[in-house]
């Protein structure tokens, strides 16, 4: 025994992993406040992604292509299948819908700005189209949304294509929120709806429900446009295999399929964090219900949700999308999570990278913001240019990648070009665990 | 995800056209349900006898299987090839003898339904084309179900395609989705039920079968279901004497019905009835959420 | 009435419904038309930007006269679902019973159902006119933002569930209100609007003084911790 002989036996403090500090402040915060937490962006725990996988380059039996000569095709035609007018774009990296209200004007006017220089297209959200957007966006698909805010027959006429959204990636089964500090007098007004009010969105249409019924609804779209337009149908990722099957039996001609790593303007943490499928997860029985149809690469496929890279891309691809959309992503090309602006998100009880208060309105960046004065600080031409630079770099890297593949275009890529890291990755791909032929469920080494 | 349709007959002046009827409305349903198609139609019953029907017949085991039934059922029994479809027709005490046989014959025939009047076909394809397949233009009866189907969370099969029949005389098409039928088919297989498929239609049919034998009669059987069955469902139930319809209480599926002095009629879409005899004066009406509509022939 | 023009027929039994959408959507204003053989077709009439009369005889599917604006299309039998969805402005008139969801989403206009109206009736309407003189099934008005339901008969359960600015006026009995939704006293502004509706719609016999009015408490409004067990 000696003097000092408690600190010897008293042992180190220790968390629990169960109840871990964020946890804690859930728990603190609901006893506090009674009602949930409800937040913006996507799911923020740690999720098999596309970084699982790899690509298998060309070496003594596959031949590349030379970089920055050799050609490599970028582009892609959504919509053939009905519809009299497909889209026509350079890349395949799209712009995700997101709203006037959950987005500032001139955010929207950035991203617009930003698409048409790259020659892809930028998407409307709940709460309708706006002029700027229209008016920069040189392919511009409208949103059909359960609540049909500021739904007009006429901007339905002025889209380039029309996507009934049916779920989101960040909360399927159920609707968005746009709380009242977003509601200002314009976003009211086009909503039809009291200023400042919390706004509940609707998570089924008011004049549908299933394939059978959407199946008349995409009648109706295409009879009053004419049968030009595309018609999209958007679903959060949950049963992709039924979902795609369904979506295709009720005619769409593009299908947008969006992961759990969607992000939104507002919902529940718990939906989040707890409902969906991750991306990674989504693609491939998606891709199998496209292909047991025979209509893989007819009814062409747009997978979203936590894209990032031009690698992300080149993967998508490659497990069978013929295009993708970026959301989240977009908004930090633009200026979202800026460490700029760390002494504005200290204020807010935030930090770069950590920001997710998109529900709240007073966004430092001026992105996710209704707040005139905030709002001025995005300069919608500068914000473009940001835009273009970033969809740029994307589709260079996805080139570099298809060259290194062999590939003269990006829509070459196959999944026998990739390998997985993980043996869940490998699982949810039904890709080989690299180094081997094998996957789970696949008898062999 | 589907059409219903259904046709009860008042008048039996009008009975010789029952599958004429039905078969135009079905095929008015194709949109709605392009994958299979089924029909229960219901005769009149024979004293003392009974009907089975039987599908998965081919060229190459029907003779095999003509003469298992035969040598099972004995003197007077009689078996009716229609296409894939078989129906057997023996005394009724034979029934569990009959059942037996058909459940171990094998080789892709499968039990389709039975009772005292109830004849059940289903096939793959367009509903115009089982309709034709069938001839059901010519069946004759008291009243007809049918259905045409977009195959959602399961395979499009014939064993997956309406009506679905658990008990004798009984049938139930579905439009719709049910949010529990899994917890439910687990506890009516403890029950003693057997499911032939994963869809959850099947499992509606199931529990109504099972609160029938538990001894609830039809409208108390459905009344109990709306609280048993969760999700979004229209079902339109064919028994012996008669039909019923039940919608859950959101109703975010298609019903309309039509009646007249002559016939009942259900459909998913107005235009379903558009051929119907005195349709324009007909009594048009949506059948309201949780309340179960039931008509019956006296017995 | 179209009686003093020259009205043209369109026989749906012997072309089709893409040759029917495009002429009505491509008609100079003031014409006329008369779409016999309907059967129940859908998307009948949709997307009309012209002020023009049309009339279909008969009973026509889904979303009939959908998206409408400045056309006033008169349906002699009964709508199916969704019929005038999103319409802007004009008017649509039923002259039998109107299937679930009649009116739904609407920014304007005026639709008259002169028989019975299914579950849903205006549900989300953002400023249209409904005035129906039978009854309408549950969730009638459910979500309605702006504009007013006038029903003469009776209202199914859960009426004007979640509301927000919609007036709801009805003659008959109401089976049950939905969350947020109260009774209201009516103000002479409230009848005045009754009142003109019902004259709008060729509603002579019956008083505007047999109506109650309905609107939203507002008390979901925001989301607060006393309101949870109206979610």
């Amino acid at each position: 025994m000696t003097e000092n002989h408690h600190d010897v036996t008293k042992t180190f403090p220790r968390y629990s992993a169960t109840f871990d500090e964020f946890t804690i402040s859930q728990i603190q915060r609901a006893a506090a406040t009674g009602i949930y937490d409800i937040r913006g962006g996507g799911t923020k725990r740690k999720l098999p992604h596309f970084d699982d996988l790899l690509f298998l380059g060309a070496s003594m039996s596959r031949y590349p292509l030379e970089g920055y000569r050799e050609r490599c095709g970028t582009d892609v035609v959504l919509g053939t299948r009905f519809a009299k007018k497909p889209i026509h774009l350079k890349t395949p990296v799209t712009i995700a819908g997101m709203s006037f209200g959950a987005l500032s004007a001139q955010a929207k006017e950035a991203l617009g700005r930003g698409a048409s220089a790259v020659g892809t297209s930028t998407t409307t959200g709940d709460g309708g189209m706006t002029p700027e957007e229209r008016g920069h966006s040189s392919t511009l698909v409208y949103q059909y949304l359960p609540s049909r805010y500021g739904m007009n027959p006429d901007d339905l006429r002025k889209a380039d294509a029309i996507e009934i959204v049916v779920g989101q990636g960040a909360k399927p089964g159920g609707g968005g929120m746009l709380l009242g500090q977003k509601i200002s007098a314009r976003v009211a007004k086009m909503r039809d709806l009291p200023e400042g009010i919390d706004q509940r969105s609707a998570c089924r249409h008011p004049d549908w429900t299933g394939p059978d019924d959407l199946e008349i609804k995409i009648e109706e779209l295409r009879e009053i446009t004419n049968w030009e337009k595309p018609i999209y149908v958007k679903v959060g990722a949950s049963r992709p295999y039924y979902d795609i099957s369904l979506a295709v039996k009720s005619g769409a001609d593009v299908v947008v399929l969006d992961g759990m790593q969607g992000g939104t303007a507002a919902t529940q943490e718990v939906f989040i964090e707890h409902v969906g499928l991750p991306i990674l997860a989504a693609i491939r029985p998606a891709v199998q219900a496209l292909q047991d149809l025979g209509m893989h690469r007819k009814v062409q496929l747009i997978v979203s949700g936590g894209i990032r890279t031009g690698a992300d891309v080149a993967k998508a691809l490659a497990l069978g999308a013929d295009a993708v959309a970026i959301g989240t992503a977009a908004l930090i090309a633009l200026g979202d999570q800026n460490p700029d602006l760390a002494a504005e998100y200290a204020k807010l009880g935030a930090k770069p990278g950590t920001y997710d208060d998109w529900q709240d309105g007073r966004d430092p960046a001026g992105i996710t913001t209704q707040d005139p004065e905030l709002a001025k600080r995005l300069d919608p031409i500068l914000g473009g240019r940001r835009i273009a630079n970033y969809l740029s770099v994307m589709t260079m890297e996805a080139q570099t990648i298809a060259r290194a593949c062999g590939k003269s275009h990006l829509h070459n890529l196959e999944p026998e070009d990739l390998v997985a890291l993980t043996m869940e990755a490998a699982a949810m791909t039904q890709l080989p665990l690299a180094g081997t032929n094998w996957y789970p469920g696949k008898a062999g080494f | 995800m589907c059409g219903i349709v259904g046709l009860f007959i008042k008048n039996p002046a009008l009975q010789p056209e029952l599958g004429r009827l039905t078969s135009l409305m079905l095929k008015t349903m194709t949109e709605r349900g392009p994958d299979s198609a089924g029909f229960a139609v219901y005769g009149s019953p024979a004293s003392g006898q009974r009907k089975m029907t039987v599908r998965g017949i081919t060229d190459e085991n029907i003779g095999e299987f003509e003469a298992g039934f035969l040598k099972t059922a004995g003197g007077t029994a009689d078996a009716a090839k229609h296409k894939d479809h078989v129906v057997l027709t023996y005394a009724s005490e034979l029934e569990p003898a009959i059942r037996a046989f058909v459940n171990s014959f094998g080789h892709g025939v499968h039990f389709a339904a039975s009772g005292e009047s109830i004849e059940l076909y289903k096939g793959v394809g367009l509903p115009e084309d089982v309709v034709a397949r069938f001839e059901l233009e010519k069946m004759q009866g008291t009243h007809a179900i049918g259905h045409t189907r977009m195959a959602t969370e399961s395979a499009v099969t014939t064993a997956g395609a309406h009506p679905f029949s658990t008990g004798p005389d009984q049938c139930l098409v579905h439009n719709g989705s049910l949010s529990n039928h899994n917890t439910l088919r687990r506890r009516l297989i403890n029950e003693g039920l057997t499911f032939e498929t994963e869809n959850d239609s099947e499992v509606a049919a199931g529990y109504l079968s099972w609160r029938l034998a538990q001894g609830d009669k039809l409208d108390q059987a459905l009344e109990s279901s709306i609280g048993e069955l969760d999700g979004f469902y229209t079902f339109v139930v064919g028994t012996r004497e008669g039909f019923a319809v039940l919608r859950d209480p959101v109703a975010c599926k298609p019903a309309v019905m039509a009646e007249t002095d002559d016939y009942v009629a259900f459909a998913s879409e107005y235009r379903a009835f558009a051929d119907l005899p005195g349709i324009e004066n007909a009594k048009v009406f949506e059948p309201e959420p949780q309340r179960v509509y039931h008509w019956e022939h006296a017995a | 009435m179209s009686g003093t023009r020259n009205t043209q027929v369109f026989d749906l039994s012997t072309s089709n419904l893409r040759e029917l959408n495009s002429r009505l959507q491509n008609e100079g204003p003031d014409a006329a038309w008369e779409i016999q053989n309907p059967v129940g077709r859908h998307a009948l009439a949709v997307g009309l930007t012209q002020p023009i009369s049309v009339t279909i005889d008969g009973h026509a599917g889904y979303y009939a006269a959908g998206m409408n604006q400045r056309a006033n299309v008169v349906i002699t039998g009964n709508a199916g679902q969704g019929v005038g969805e999103n319409m802007m402005s004009g008017s649509v008139h039923v002259k039998g019973n109107a299937s679930s969801s009649a009116g739904a989403t609407a920014h304007g206009g005026l639709l008259v159902i002169d028989g019975d109206a299914g579950a849903r009736c205006g549900i989300s309407i953002k400023g249209a006119d409904i005035v129906v003189r039978g009854s309408v099934g549950h969730m009638s008005a459910f979500m309605a933002q702006s504009g007013n339901l006038v029903v003469c008969g009776d209202a199914g359960d859960a009426l004007g569930d979640s509301l927000y600015e919609t007036r709801i006026f009805v003659r008959g009995n109401v089976k049950g209100l939905g969350a947020d939704c109260e009774e209201k006293e009516m103000t002479p502004e409230d009848l005045a609007i009754l009142t003109s509706l019902l004259s709008k719609a060729g509603v002579t016999d019956i008083s505007p003084s047999e109506f109650r009015l309905f609107g939203s408490a507002r008390k979901l409004y925001h989301f607060r911790v006393d309101n949870a067990s109206a979610y």
